[in-house]
This record gives C-alpha cells, sequence and structure tokens, in this order.
C-alpha cells in the first residue's frame, strides 16, 4: 500500500482545505478512500433516525500535480481510510499561504497520515510543517459498505434558494422545533415548514426553478402544483447548512453567476424523494460543481424521520 | 399572490390589523422586556402595550404606538390575548435579526410584517417578507392573565430623575450580582443620586453629582433610599443598552419606576417602562 500526493496550486489547496473544512463541520470521523484517479470523502451514518451520510468525490487530476497509489493488490487498487476529520482540517490551517502541500500515507509505529506544508519565508530559506494524523486501514471485508449511495429517483427536485437566508430561516426554526418539513414542486415553489401545539410557521420561496429530472420517465406526469413533502431533523439541515460556507465576497459582485453562495461554485440542488413507505423517502441534498477545474461532488443524504 | 389571498380570511374579521414595512422597529422594542417567556398584549386604537411580569413584584411594559405602524387598524375599544414572547420575536426575526450593514441598506432589504388577530381564541397570524420570500406564521395565543396594577402615580412622585442612558449603561452592565439588592439614593443634598451595592467582595457605592452633563433633570425633593432586588432590576439592562435617556422616579412608597426613551431606526421614540416595588424597610441610618 502506497500514496503520496502533492498541491502546488494555491487555489486548488485552498479548495481542497475549504472542502476538508467543510467535511468536519460534518462529521467527527469519515472514511477517505483513495483510487488512481480520484479521493472519496465518506461518511455514512444511516444507522440513526434521520442520520446524515456524505459522499464527496474529488477528481485527484483537479487538485493534485503529483499523484502515486498503490492499492491493496493489483486487481483492488484502493485504500480506504478512517481519520478524524478535524485533524485533517486542523492540519490545512497552517496551508493557507503555503507554497506546497504533500500527503503520504507513512508508518510510524502505527499508521499515519503525513501531511508536509511547505511555508514561504523571508529568507530563502523554506519551513516545512508536518503534521502525522494517525489513521485507521479499514480492511477489505468493510469495504462493501463504504460504496457509493444511489440517489433514488426524485420525484420532485429544485434548486435551494439563497443559502444565507435559508440558513437564517432554519436556525430560527431550530429554536422553536425538532423536526422540519419541507415541501417542493415542479413549479419551482419550495416550503420550509415547522408545526408544534404553539406556533406554526411556514416560509415560502417561490421562482427557485427546477433542474432537468435525471430519469425523464420519473414524473412526466406528475401535476406541476403537488407538492412532494419530506420531514427531516432540523440539526441535520442546519449541519449541512453551515457546513456550505458561503463566501459573501464573491456572492455580492457576482449576484447572478453565483445565487447561491456556495464555496463549491456550482449550484447546489435539494433533490427532495418521496415514496410510499415512509421507511424508503429521504431528502437528498446534493451539492454538484460545474467548475471542472477542481470539481468536487458532494453528496449528503438526510434520512428521513421516520413518524 | 393567490397563497396569500386564500388564506386570509376577509379583511373585517379582524379585530387587529398592523402593517410595518420594517419589522425591527417591533422586534427590537419586544426585545426590551422579553425577560420571561410570556408577555400579555393590549390593543387599542393607540397603539399596542405589551406587558411582561416576573414574581408579581416587577413589571415591564412596551409602547408601540400606533404611528410606528404603517397601517393599524383595530376593531373593538380593545383587544387582549396573552403570548409566548420568545417564539413571537423568533418568528419576527426569522429572516434574520442582525441589523442591515450600511452599505446595503437600500429599500426592500427590510422585513416587512403584516400582523392580523381574529379575536379570542384565534392564532396571532403573522406575514413576514423580504425579499419575494414570505413566511406565514400562526402563533397560537392563550387567555390573558390579569396583570398588576403597580398604581404608580406621578402626583404620587417624589422624587424624579431624568439621565443620558449612557450614564448608566456601564454602572448597571458592571453590577455585582453577588450583592442581593441595589440600594438607590435619591435626595435633594449630597449624595444626590448614588446607587450602592453589597456583595461579597464588600460594598460599592456609584454617585452621580446633580450638575454632571449626563443629568438632564434633577428634581428631588427629600431623601429616598430603597432597596430593589437586584435580579429583578438586571433585565431592565436590556431597555438601557438600546435606550437614548431614562427617567428614574420614586413614589411616596418607594415604588421605582423606569422610563427608557428609545428611538428606532426610523428615528421615531417608543417607550420602554418598568415598574419595580421596593424590597424592604431600610433602617434609619
Amino acid at each position: 500500500m502506497k500514496f503520496r500526493a502533492k498541491i502546488v496550486d494555491t487555489a486548488c489547496l485552498n479548495h481542497f482545505t475549504r472542502v476538508s473544512n467543510m467535511i468536519a463541520k460534518l462529521a467527527k470521523t469519515c472514511t477517505l478512500r483513495i483510487s488512481p484517479d480520484k479521493l472519496n470523502f465518506i461518511l455514512s451514518d444511516r444507522v440513526a433516525n434521520g442520520g446524515v451520510s456524505m459522499w464527496c468525490e474529488l477528481e485527484q487530476e483537479n487538485f493534485f500535480s503529483e499523484f502515486q497509489m498503490e492499492g491493496v493488490s493489483a486487481e483492488n487498487n484502493e485504500i480506504y481510510l478512517e481519520l478524524t476529520s478535524e485533524n485533517l482540517s486542523r492540519a490545512l490551517k497552517t496551508a493557507q499561504n503555503a507554497r506546497a502541500l504533500k500527503i503520504k500515507l507513512t508508518n510510524k509505529h502505527f499508521p499515519c497520515l503525513t501531511v508536509s506544508i511547505e511555508l514561504l519565508s523571508v529568507s530563502s530559506s523554506s519551513r516545512v510543517v508536518t503534521h502525522d494524523i494517525p489513521v485507521k486501514v479499514i480492511p477489505r471485508k468493510l469495504w462493501k459498505d463504504l460504496q457509493e449511495p444511489t440517489v433514488p429517483d426524485a420525484d420532485v427536485s429544485i434548486y435551494l434558494p439563497v443559502l444565507k437566508t435559508m440558513k437564517s430561516v432554519v436556525e430560527k426554526m431550530k429554536n422553536i422545533s425538532n423536526h422540519l418539513i419541507i415541501e417542493a414542486n415542479l413549479n419551482g415553489e419550495l416550503n420550509l415548514k415547522i408545526e408544534t401545539e404553539l406556533v406554526c410557521v411556514t416560509t415560502h420561496f417561490k421562482d427557485l426553478g427546477n433542474p432537468p429530472l435525471a430519469s425523464e420517465n420519473a414524473s412526466q406526469d406528475r401535476n406541476l402544483e403537488q407538492m412532494a413533502e419530506v420531514h427531516i431533523d432540523i440539526r441535520k439541515l442546519l449541519q449541512f447548512l453551515a457546513g456550505q460556507q458561503v463566501n459573501p465576497t464573491k456572492a455580492t459582485c457576482r449576484p447572478t453567476e453565483l445565487p447561491l453562495g456556495s464555496t463549491l461554485g456550482g449550484h447546489i440542488y435539494c433533490g427532495l424523494v418521496c415514496r410510499a413507505s415512509h421507511v424508503e423517502s429521504g431528502c437528498s441534498l446534493n451539492s454538484m460543481n460545474d467548475d471542472h477545474r477542481s470539481a468536487a461532488h458532494v453528496q449528503l443524504t438526510l434520512q428521513q424521520v421516520s413518524l | 399572490m393567490p397563497l396569500l389571498t386564500q388564506r386570509i380570511p376577509d379583511e373585517n374579521d379582524y379585530c387587529l390589523v398592523a402593517s410595518l414595512d420594517n419589522v425591527r422597529n417591533l422586534s427590537t422594542i419586544l426585545k426590551a422586556i422579553h425577560f420571561r417567556e410570556h408577555a400579555t398584549c393590549f390593543a387599542t386604537k393607540n397603539g399596542i402595550k405589551v406587558t411582561v411580569e416576573n414574581a408579581k413584584c416587577v413589571q415591564a411594559n412596551a409602547f408601540i404606538q400606533a404611528g410606528i405602524f404603517q397601517e393599524f387598524r383595530v376593531q373593538e375599544e380593545s383587544v387582549t390575548f396573552r403570548i409566548n414572547l420568545t417564539v413571537l420575536l423568533d418568528c419576527l426575526s426569522i429572516f434574520g435579526s442582525s441589523p442591515v450593514p450600511v452599505f446595503v441598506s437600500i429599500a426592500g432589504t427590510f422585513t416587512a410584517l403584516r400582523m392580523c388577530y381574529q379575536g379570542y381564541g384565534y392564532p396571532l397570524m403573522l406575514f413576514l417578507e423580504e425579499g419575494g420570500v414570505v413566511t406565514v406564521c400562526k402563533i397560537n395565543t392563550q387567555e390573558p392573565e390579569e396583570t398588576l396594577d403597580f398604581d404608580f402615580c406621578s402626583t404620587n412622585v417624589i422624587n424624579k430623575i431624568i439621565l443620558q442612558s449612557e450614564g448608566l449603561r456601564e454602572a448597571f452592565s458592571e453590577l455585582d450580582m453577588t450583592s442581593e439588592v441595589l440600594q438607590i439614593t435619591m435626595s435633594p443634598d449630597k449624595p444626590y443620586f448614588r446607587l450602592s451595592t453589597f456583595g461579597n467582595a464588600g460594598s460599592s457605592h456609584l454617585d452621580y453629582p446633580k450638575d454632571s452633563d449626563l443629568m438632564e433633570l434633577f428634581h428631588c425633593n427629600e431623601t429616598q433610599v430603597n432597596r430593589y432586588k437586584i435580579s429583578l432590576l438586571k433585565p431592565s439592562t436590556k431597555a438601557l443598552v438600546l435606550s437614548c435617556k431614562v427617567s428614574i422616579r420614586t413614589d411616596n412608597r418607594g415604588f421605582l419606576s423606569l422610563q427608557y426613551m428609545i428611538r428606532n431606526e426610523d428615528g421615531q421614540i417608543c417607550f420602554v417602562e418598568y415598574y419595580c416595588c421596593p424590597d424592604e424597610e431600610v433602617p434609619d441610618s
């Protein structure tokens, strides 16, 4: 098993840092899957009610100038590591103005992900900061639990409103209730709703637009006005919204191009899935990136709270 | 549009309708009296009075006069209901409570509010709008409770001081909370106006000379020394930080009235008032 990679481009480095920060905000531990052409951060927490699971994909060639890896065997050319996500984001904090970043898999009495950061300095001599992040190598028999989840066909998918507004609304709703109902239709309308003994609050967003559906036949005959609804845990949704670090400078100077204010630079869509059985249905919040230079694909699933 | 018209019953069905272009003109004032979960609201054609009480000893009233609202209609002589103030404030600030930064404060960035109440047994309806996004809140109202009557009459007022709030702000935010009481001395002679605490670390006295720049009015007839539970007075700091002037009055029974003048974002003046009863008789010194 071997892995070593290097980032030299500042934009790529910052982007990688943001992705790792987002993951640290979402979960304590995550799985890092290394394969010859991509890196995946995986989070699967399906056991608990309303658990969050995440699948984040980084095309290696978009980030790394050098990338070498050798998996467990020729036919299973992959490495799965478990690590504390905060350790990685903390290590990358020092990399803010770095000249280069190297990551490699080492064995220092125990397996480590060694992050060496080459920093700029006033004199010509360079300084290197090294972090050893302890990791657990995940044996092959457990790999099957960590495969890419399939996103079920959505009844309705809709673009999310400006995240800052949505986050503010959801934050206030969290003070009042634990559960949130998301409703959306194919007419670009999205409602966030809470209902308690004391109060019912509904926020109506309209003219959001609907992304073209992946499977054509799924909702062709669906009434445009008909709402699909899911019940989710507010805290989990807020965690997801908080993880999407809003970049206000970009959002204000290019409001039309970046209406969603996501760091990942692309659009985020929220696919709402509703099926006959309550247990099956879920809400997946997908964050997609169209910027091919540093594409990161994040998929996050929030399971519906069973009622 | 069909969404809204569909849900609103006929306008005449409501006994209270109020609209506001900037919801912060209401929420700020309500925050000044938010030290208990529940509040009682009284609406008359002059405006709305919101009352919060604690321990039958302290009462805070916020007055939002009809002129603050862009539209204000009360169909009956008076409309009274009790409401969960925490929930109301969460709803009013659903689009964010932080003030709009000056450089983007163009018209349209404010949250507009329309508030409707159909009468006894009905929920209070709030329609909030910001940037085309609409939030509808339906807050259940409760049986109004009788509020205390402090019978604080201006003819019985013995001592009265009007101070610029900045003069009290620091004093109140740094009150020694280990002291059980705050002792207020008001006198035509020295020390004129004194705040005292008696805490674990010792006593502290804060004197305001009567010719201080902060003193707008000093009208004391006789020496009064009264003690008030510090835990009851501390919540008034919320109103103090928002206000520009404060009037401090005591009557012949030693009851304290604190009136705060608060200027809202549109430059209009609102009042918040706290009444507190004295803690105990002070032995003559």
